[in-house]
């Protein structure tokens, strides 16, 4: 009976929306959480518009409806904590505090731009930020990101690191390998996955056994997880608390599935056949982060609309000021070819 | 000032589409994420979202017309407080683009097939007193010594703790180090190659032992993909020292799976270093260069060299720089150029050669990537003729590449076409007699020697 008590005690639990605020998030702190959810989806909507100028090439894939989860987990996190990502990482990067300029220059292939135009948008780093990429192969974070777990033990620094992986790359095989090892060396990681429902055009429902409650899938390595309202920063805010302290405690790995959306398609060629129209209007009206965020914020009377228009023009200007940078910036030196290849010995 | 909004390119190779409809209508409230029209790539049709807030001022392109060059204007936006009479100021959605500064002419790599050059440090000469110690014993006292200098070095891999390392490579080194440093996984080679690679990414410096390379294939995506190219990836920011090594090639009636050699794999990707000893000096003083290497190198040893002993320097202090070739007995008539194992088979046929009156120049290139050219190249011009040995296959192999650079760079030195020996091109076989006949013999070596000297 020992395995029941076991697993028991290590059961999964599911946290929804917050109905009343928890007494550490205060109106300064809503306030940021705006800003920077607002950040994030002002950036993208302008990456999206120069993508259609041509001014960003390749592939491109946006955080927009994401925001909650990236705002809601940082908040969580020390200075010294870590985070890696996929692809879909730009909502990422300015969260944890990298330039805005530095990431949109990026994506135009400048040499203002963070890997100085040799990355792009799916390949930046930031060591001073604890931003570890910026990962073009599905589910190649998490072993990493296993790894990044491991120095900060092995460097005993108290720190954590946040792997982030979509619902898709859940299925890759080195997602169970890294469970496994970061479970049995008691590793601080908190796997966070974003399930926005679509791994590209195939739903959960389609690719996933058990999809409804991916949060399980640490279950058979004793990793506890939780299923969070992805669409409400505060939960997920409250439910990271949790995560990152079990992990920062020595207890282990901890797995969030957060339940989100993306509004835009997989990629930026991607015109998203596989769900109605219908489908994303809903979450847009209903579970709309930053809507719902602009309302909590109205009720605490944390502000009014004069002070969100206030803002959103300051959002705005950040984000006109990094597509200035972007497109002036300079395109990377010829030589710039040839550096970064190794380092000197 | 009103904003123009501009036909979009909605994929990477996209350059014209048709404005299929507008879901807006001029006069239209338009805040940022409506969807304004739909348009049709070559690919599918997909919807463009209003980026600004406004009023819909004037639709330029009607709906349902084809060809429409991406960045064409197709209607005006006017933002709060304008009307129509401002639409003639409208100003593109996006600041005025810069034209980018003209390339300036760089210096263009020496040939095509060259490589970011690497800058190689000089090899010491030893003649202080030397001990005979295997090539097993020099591997495992390369990794104590540097486990001893540096506290970021760590080990890891199936059975090299408890187990002893399952060539006993690793013999010892849990009791001197822990369980911290000497670590077993489990059987999952995708997973701590990639584990390895994130502790190197964070500053550690981990030696991840594959049992063998043929193993290593579950873990390449990490190796290439994750070692191999973040530090280019990420404009300098991120590096990856860690060292991958483990038995490669052929050992002894195995079987195909079990049995391959990935020197020209690994060889082919930038980002990568590679070095393959065959002498016990050299095995612990490139493996010591490796550890303290700050990019990703792949160690290949051989498992039917690990009981044989040489002489090696009595110091814990010997490093064989990375990329520089050695040649292992001098010659006039001929250069064989090999790694490895072959070394042995190499040095077997000059014997051979010599009772024949050929005088063969053996080159153990020690180090595949960065390649040590010039000390090909010098032979070469000595002997103007070559004979490249591996026991991978010849198609896309190491031997391919030394061919293209000699020819390419010494052609008028040749007095013969260059001469690969190479395993048979087929999955190396169990039975006794077949795998002997896929494998290069040093009878062949000497057959090709003759070959290049019109000696038939």
């Amino acid at each position: 009976m020992a395995i029941q008590k076991a697993s028991a005690k290590r059961a999964p639990r599911k946290r929804s929306d917050s109905s009343a605020l928890p007494t550490d998030v205060t109106n300064e702190l809503l306030l940021e959480f705006y800003r920077e959810m607002l950040l994030i989806r002002r950036f993208e909507e302008k990456a999206g518009q120069m993508y259609g100028m041509g001014l960003i090439g390749g592939f491109c894939h946006l955080y927009i409806g994401q925001e909650a989860v990236v705002v809601g987990i940082q908040s969580a996190l020390e200075d010294r904590d870590t985070i890696i990502t996929s692809y879909r990482d730009h909502g990422h990067m300015l969260v944890c505090g990298m330039d805005p300029d530095g990431v949109m220059a990026e994506l135009t292939g400048r040499s203002g731009g963070y890997s100085k135009g040799k990355g792009g948008s799916m390949h930046m780093f930031s060591e001073e930020k604890g931003f570890y990429g910026g990962h073009g192969i599905v589910g190649a974070q998490v072993p990493i990101g296993t790894g990044i777990a491991f120095a900060h033990k092995y460097l005993e620094e108290n720190a954590v690191n946040v792997a982030y992986l979509g619902d898709g790359a859940l299925n890759q095989g080195q997602v169970y390998e890294s469970f496994n090892m970061a479970s049995l060396w008691a590793l601080p990681v908190v796997y966070v996955i974003e399930n926005n429902r679509y791994g590209m055009g195939t739903s959960t429902e389609r690719s996933s056994a058990n999809s409804t409650e991916l949060y399980h899938r640490g279950h058979a390595y004793g990793i506890p997880g939780m299923q969070v309202d992805g669409m409400d920063v505060v939960a997920v805010r409250e439910a990271a608390k949790i995560a990152v302290e079990h992990a920062r405690s020595g207890k282990g790995p901890y797995i969030m599935e957060m339940m989100t959306y993306r509004y835009r398609g997989h990629s930026m060629s991607d015109p998203a056949k596989y769900r109605s129209k219908e489908e994303v209007q809903k979450v847009r009206e209903e579970r709309d982060p930053i809507e719902r965020l602009r309302a909590v914020m109205l009720k605490q009377k944390a502000i009014d609309e004069a002070g969100m228009k206030e803002i959103d023009k300051e959002v705005k200007a950040i984000v006109s000021k990094s597509a200035e940078f972007a497109q002036t910036s300079p395109e990377p030196d010829p030589s710039e070819l040839y550096t970064d290849v190794y380092a000197d010995a | 000032m009103p904003i123009e909004i501009l036909m979009p390119a909605l994929s990477p190779t996209m350059t014209e589409g048709k404005l299929a409809r507008w879901m807006k209508n001029e006069g239209d409230k338009v805040s940022s994420g409506d969807i304004l029209a739909e348009i049709e790539t070559d690919k599918a049709t997909m919807e463009v979202e209003a980026v600004d807030e406004g009023v819909l001022g004037k639709i330029l392109i009607a709906g349902d017309t084809d060809n429409v060059a991406v960045n064409t204007p197709i209607a005006v936006l006017l933002e709060e407080g304008e009307t129509e009479a401002d639409i003639g100021k409208a100003t593109s959605t996006a600041p005025a683009v810069e034209p980018a500064p003209a390339p300036q002419t760089s210096s263009a790599p020496a040939s095509v097939a060259a490589p970011v050059a690497v800058e190689v440090a000089a090899e010491s000469d030893w003649d202080g007193p030397v001990i005979k110690t295997t090539v097993r014993d020099a591997l495992r006292d390369a990794m104590a010594e540097e486990m001893r200098r540096n506290k970021k070095v760590f080990l890891m891999g199936e059975e090299v703790a408890q187990y002893q390392g399952a060539y006993k490579i690793s013999q010892g080194l849990l009791d001197e180090f822990g369980a911290k440093r000497v670590i077993d996984t489990p059987i999952t080679e995708h997973g701590f190659a990639g584990l390895g690679v994130g502790a190197a990414f964070y500053g550690l410096n981990p030696i991840v032992e594959f049992m063998t390379f043929n193993f290593a294939m579950q873990a390449i995506d990490h190796i290439i993909n994750s070692a191999a190219k973040t530090r280019y990836m990420s404009g300098g920011q991120v590096s990856s020292p860690i060292v991958f090594r483990g038995p490669n090639g052929v050992a002894s009636r195995v079987g195909a799976q079990h049995s391959q050699c990935y020197a020209s794999w690994y060889a082919h990707c930038p980002g990568l270093k590679v070095v393959s000893p065959y002498s016990a000096a050299d095995a612990k003083g490139l493996l010591k260069s490796a550890i303290r290497d700050p990019n990703p190198v792949i160690f290949l040893e051989n498992e039917l060299m690990y009981g044989q002993s040489f002489d090696v320097p009595d110091t814990d202090d010997w490093i064989v720089p990375i990329g520089k070739a050695k040649v292992v007995r001098p010659g006039t008539d001929v250069t064989i150029v090999t790694f490895s194992l072959m070394v042995g088979k190499a040095l077997a046929a000059a014997e051979e050669l010599a009772k024949e009156g050929i005088s063969a120049e053996v080159i153990d290139l020690r180090t595949i990537r960065p390649l040590d050219t010039e000390t090909i190249l010098a032979s070469v011009r000595k002997t103007n003729r070559l004979v490249t040995v591996e026991e991978g296959w010849a198609f896309s192999g190491v031997g391919s590449e030394i061919s293209a650079m000699v020819m390419e760079q010494a052609f008028d030195y040749l007095d013969a076409p260059v001469k690969r020996v190479a395993g048979v091109d087929v999955p190396l076989p169990y039975a006794a007699n077949l795998e002997q006949l896929a494998l290069p013999q040093s009878s062949h070596i000497v057959s090709a020697a003759k070959e290049v000297c019109y000696r038939v």
